[in-house]
């Protein structure tokens, strides 16, 4: 069978679905029809690649010039399909939530949510499947634009305020992109992402190289959440839930650290990272965000803030994990790639319930809660616990990967900041927990659980996160998946 | 043969409708607009043929009378000339169309001496850009002048200011330019541009040709608005009717750049410019400066027209710019944002029309977002352009940065590539604005206008013209690849 243009078409199905979906504006039951059909087609033609790249293969499809020998290309490459599984994947049970949080809120301007919705996930997947710099600009700058509306979509001051932020980081960030892009090019003459770098035959001056690693951290580090250039991530909280859940924890934050994943594997690759040291600049501020975000998650009384900044330490976990270039470290790094997105996807979702149900946003609200929403606080307590690194969530298992890797590399201050982050962790969730559990709620008495469209996907996204944590194989062989991507990205040297 | 002509005939169809519109207006003054919409489509219909003939047959070089130059007169139509050409007659059909109903309501009575102008502003845009001797090009350089101060004086009531300053300046620049085309008849001896080229290395490191240099690129510079010598621009097209500014504004200052290109690049060459003093970096440094300081500038306002006004100053920054790279790269660049800007800037100059026409203003302080209900389709065109001026892929103005991207990589000039980034994120500061308030409520205000807010689109001949220039920044986007493949062809070294 050919599958050459799968990847254009699972790019494009949400896209074209945009087009209904604002037709049908006046029919809400129709429009959403419309989204989630989108994601089950999507879902379903990601799937359709996976068996090529469990093999290790790619499926290419080169379109039309972009500029001249500069192709607007797709590869739907192993570590591609891994990351549109789990965007599309999690976009599915996103559109069913999504549809009972605007509902239960009462949001205004429901088609351009769903509308806007759609495109990023087009974006999303056109950042999985993009084969060159170029491509991948192109739907990084989309992802941008299209999430835009998302975030400013209550239209208050301070989400308007946080949308100037946000274009202001993701803007700049585009930009270096472009200026990183077209180094490379002047410099190898391609943009392709090749296994093993861009570099090999070239020789370039230590601080040619040096900046030109800085000008790319900047490009994708400002979507990875990687301090000091995370403020975009907290403000964006001003977004309804559903956005936070899938965008700020999945969708744009994982492209972010996708790409952080491409530019040192497949731009540097991990020999010239070595020899030029780059990865120590890495390893150092994924160091100090894991850190930090975790200090100042205690300090937030807003629970999507706190979430939010869990997030940004989160993300510098993955980051860790590529940045210590050893192949379990990298497996690390990219099984928590899916392991933070079933998490934390569980734990905004649960925020979006209680905000929708209770009207509650401070976790020093939360008293007592778990008698009423049940179902939501067991899932808010696996994800919580799987965050910290509690076995046998699957936290556990990337973590205990990240660890391994950093004690194959020789290194341990990288194990001492895992064991201090997971002890943060915990700090920072279990008071939420014991609020829920054990303090008395006041004034709860006429309310219970969020309509099961919240319900059900908080449950089975819970359940995926302990599954994984199980067997780890479970799902689409995710794990053997990890350790491929990973071992492709180390065997380029030799024969 | 047709094609050997084709020069003449472009020119020739701007001649015949100056003339044709005086004589049918006079009977019938509503015949001039869909009389100048018919020549400057023949134009644009003969340059498009002209530009593929060229792909296929290579430049023309035609004589006039058959006489040979250097006693007569030549119009060269090559890779570059047949570029500009086709750009500004396309876009001006665009804008002429466009203009029907603007020129009602803005100037009424006033339609057959308007267009009758337009048309020999063009004729004297494509005499400048086709020729191929320096005098006869300041005898069209004047022709399209002295119309374009017309244009420009038709419109408010400070435009005839505007427009006597523009005069005053731009006389001054003209006459710089043919002080300069005068120093080096008196060295080469000759006026036909050709015959100059291969003289001038001969007297490489000259004064006079040094001097003559600097004569004509500060007279020209004038004309494109290349910052210092930008003063005229902006008064000029906020002031001067939506339709004048709307034509004027994109294809104007790039007749003066393509000046430049045959200049620098063609006439002198890069070596010759750059003997005696680096005379491309410092035009490539006021470039930057220009840049910056249009960006800087168009944040500053509150008018919609004099917003784009600043931002040509600073878009005609990055052509210059791209010019002074003087590599392959930045030379695609820079003509590819000719078409690019050209386009931006007359879609959003007419769209601008479309609201003084609905609304009465372009204000973008009173903009709110009742405009995205009563204009969808204008604020959709809107939208795509600005977006293509901040420079996003996959549309078109995000490829004339990336070329310049790489040429200034080319030079290793990071000054030249801090610009273009640093100007990029003013850009979208200027135009998200706009976005902003015409897709968002006020927090302030409230929700007021919006939800009872009618469809109020101005007709068709606005709507199409926009929305035709808006979707072809996507085409052009993905054609790129085509044009940059072109045009590196052109470029001379």
């Amino acid at each position: 069978m050919d599958l050459s243009f799968v990847p254009l078409l699972a790019i494009l199905v949400s896209l074209v679905a945009v087009v209904p979906i604002m037709l049908s504006s006046a029919k809400p039951n129709l429009r959403e029809f419309w989204t989630i059909l989108a994601g089950v087609i999507k879902f379903g033609l990601v799937l359709l690649l996976l068996p090529v790249a469990l093999q290790g293969d790619s499926v290419e499809l080169h379109l039309v010039d972009l500029a001249p020998g500069i192709p607007l290309a797709l590869k739907a490459d192993p570590l591609g399909v891994y990351f549109a599984i789990i965007a599309s994947g999690l976009w599915i049970f996103t559109s069913f939530y999504s549809i009972g949080y605007v509902r239960g809120a009462g949001e205004k301007k429901q088609t351009r949510y769903f509308a806007s919705f759609a495109v990023c996930l087009s974006a999303t997947i056109g950042i999985a499947f993009s084969a060159n710099l170029i491509t991948f600009l192109l739907f990084y700058e989309m992802l941008t634009v299209a999430t835009y509306p998302l975030v400013i979509h209550n239209e208050k001051k301070e989400a308007i305020n946080a949308g100037r932020k946000y274009l202001a980081f993701t803007l700049t960030a585009g930009l270096l992109l472009v200026a990183a892009s077209a180094l490379v090019y002047h410099y190898t003459g391609t943009l392709d992402f090749t296994p093993g770098g861009v570099f090999t035959d070239v020789e370039l001056p230590h601080t040619a190289m040096l900046l030109l690693f800085i000008l790319f951290l900047g490009a994708v580090g400002v979507k990875a959440g990687i301090m000091p250039i995370h403020g975009w991530l907290p403000a964006a909280m001003a977004a309804p839930t559903p956005v936070s859940a899938l965008l700020h924890a999945v969708a744009v934050v994982k492209s972010g650290v996708f790409a952080i994943t491409r530019v040192v594997g497949y731009v540097f690759g991990v020999d010239v990272m070595g020899d030029y040291g780059l990865n120590d600049i890495l390893i150092v501020l994924a160091g100090f965000t894991i850190i930090v975000a975790s200090l100042i998650a205690f300090n937030q009384d807003n629970l999507k803030r706190r979430l939010a900044y869990s997030t940004v330490g989160h993300l510098s976990y993955i980051v860790l994990g590529v940045a210590l270039l050893t192949p379990i470290g990298m497996t690390g790094g990219i099984m928590h790639i899916a392991a933070h997105a079933t998490m934390k996807i569980t734990l905004f979702f649960c925020a979006g319930a209680i905000y929708v149900n209770l009207h509650r946003t401070e976790i020093s609200n939360l008293d007592g809660i778990a008698k009423v929403m049940p179902w939501t606080m067991g899932a808010f307590a696996v994800g919580s616990m799987g965050l910290a690194g509690i076995p046998p969530i699957n936290g556990f298992f990337s973590k205990w990967n990240l660890a391994l890797g950093s004690l194959e590399g020789d290194m341990i201050i990288p194990v001492i900041i895992l064991v201090i982050s997971g002890i943060l962790n915990v700090g920072y969730f279990f008071p939420i927990l014991y609020r829920a559990y054990f303090k008395p709620g006041k004034g709860l008495e006429k309310y219970g659980e969020a309509s099961p469209l919240m319900v059900v996907p908080i449950v089975i996204t819970a359940t995926l996160s302990l599954l994984f944590g199980l067997f780890p194989n479970l799902f689409f062989n995710f794990f053997d998946l990890a350790v491929d991507i990973s071992a492709s990205l180390f065997n380029t040297g030799s024969p | 043969m047709i094609e050997s002509h084709l020069p003449a005939y472009i020119a020739l169809t701007f001649v015949l409708f100056s003339v044709l519109i005086p004589v049918f207006g006079l009977w019938r003054s509503e015949l001039s607009q869909p009389i100048a919409v018919l020549g400057s489509g023949i134009a644009a219909a003969f340059s498009i043929y002209g530009f593929i003939n060229y792909l296929s047959e290579g430049s023309i070089r035609y004589f006039f009378g058959g006489w040979e130059p250097p006693i007569g007169i030549e119009f060269v139509y090559d890779g570059l000339s047949g570029f500009f050409v086709l750009v500004i007659n396309v876009v001006a059909f665009f804008v002429l169309i466009h203009s029907h109903h603007i020129a009602k309501r803005e100037f009424p009575g006033k339609e057959m001496p308007y267009y009758a102008l337009a048309m020999l502003m063009m004729l004297g845009f494509n005499g400048m850009i086709l020729t191929g001797d320096l005098f006869n090009l300041y005898v069209f350089l004047e022709i399209a002048s002295l119309s374009g101060y017309a244009l420009i004086a038709i419109g408010e009531k400070q435009a005839p200011y505007a427009a006597f300053r523009y005069l005053i300046i731009g006389t001054a620049g003209g006459t710089l330019y043919l002080l300069g085309v005068g120093f080096l008849y008196t060295v080469t001896g000759t006026l036909n541009i050709i015959d100059m080229t291969a003289m001038l290395p001969m007297l490489y490191e000259s004064n006079a040709v040094f001097a003559a240099l600097i004569l004509m690129i500060v007279g020209i510079g004038v004309k494109a608005a290349l910052f210092p010598m930008h003063g005229w621009l902006p008064d000029s097209y906020t002031y001067s009717s939506s339709t004048s500014a709307a034509l004027i504004a994109p294809i104007g200052t790039k007749v003066a750049a393509y000046i430049l290109f045959r200049i620098i690049l063609w006439l002198f060459g890069i070596e010759i410019t750059d003997a005696i003093a680096p005379l491309s970096y410092i035009v490539g440094v006021l470039a930057c400066i220009g840049i910056l300081y249009g960006s800087i500038m168009a944040i500053a306002q509150t008018e919609m027209k004099r917003m784009l006004a600043y931002s040509s100053v600073s878009q005609i920054g990055y052509i210059i710019m791209g010019l002074s790279l003087a590599n392959p790269w930045g030379f695609a660049g820079a003509l590819l944002h000719v078409l690019n800007h050209a386009i931006m800037k007359a879609c959003l100059f007419m769209i601008s029309g479309q609201l003084r026409y609905k609304e009465g203003h372009s204000d973008i302080s009173r903009f709110d977002d009742s405009f995205r209900k009563k204009y969808p389709w204008t604020m959709a065109s809107f939208t795509i352009a600005a977006i293509s001026m901040i420079g996003l892929p996959p549309l078109a103005g995000f490829f004339s940065k990336w070329y310049l991207v790489l040429g200034t990589i080319d030079n290793s000039n990071w000054l030249f590539l801090g610009v273009i980034l640093v100007s990029s994120l003013l850009n979208a500061v200027y135009f998200f604005r706009v976005l902003e308030k015409v897709y968002m409520m006020n927090p302030d205000k409230g929700q007021k206008e919006a939800s009872d807010a009618k469809r109020n689109e101005p007709s068709a001949s606005m709507l199409w013209p926009t929305g035709i220039l808006a979707l072809s920044l996507i085409v052009i986007g993905f054609a790129n690849a085509v044009i940059v493949g072109i045009l590196l062809n052109i470029f001379p070294l």
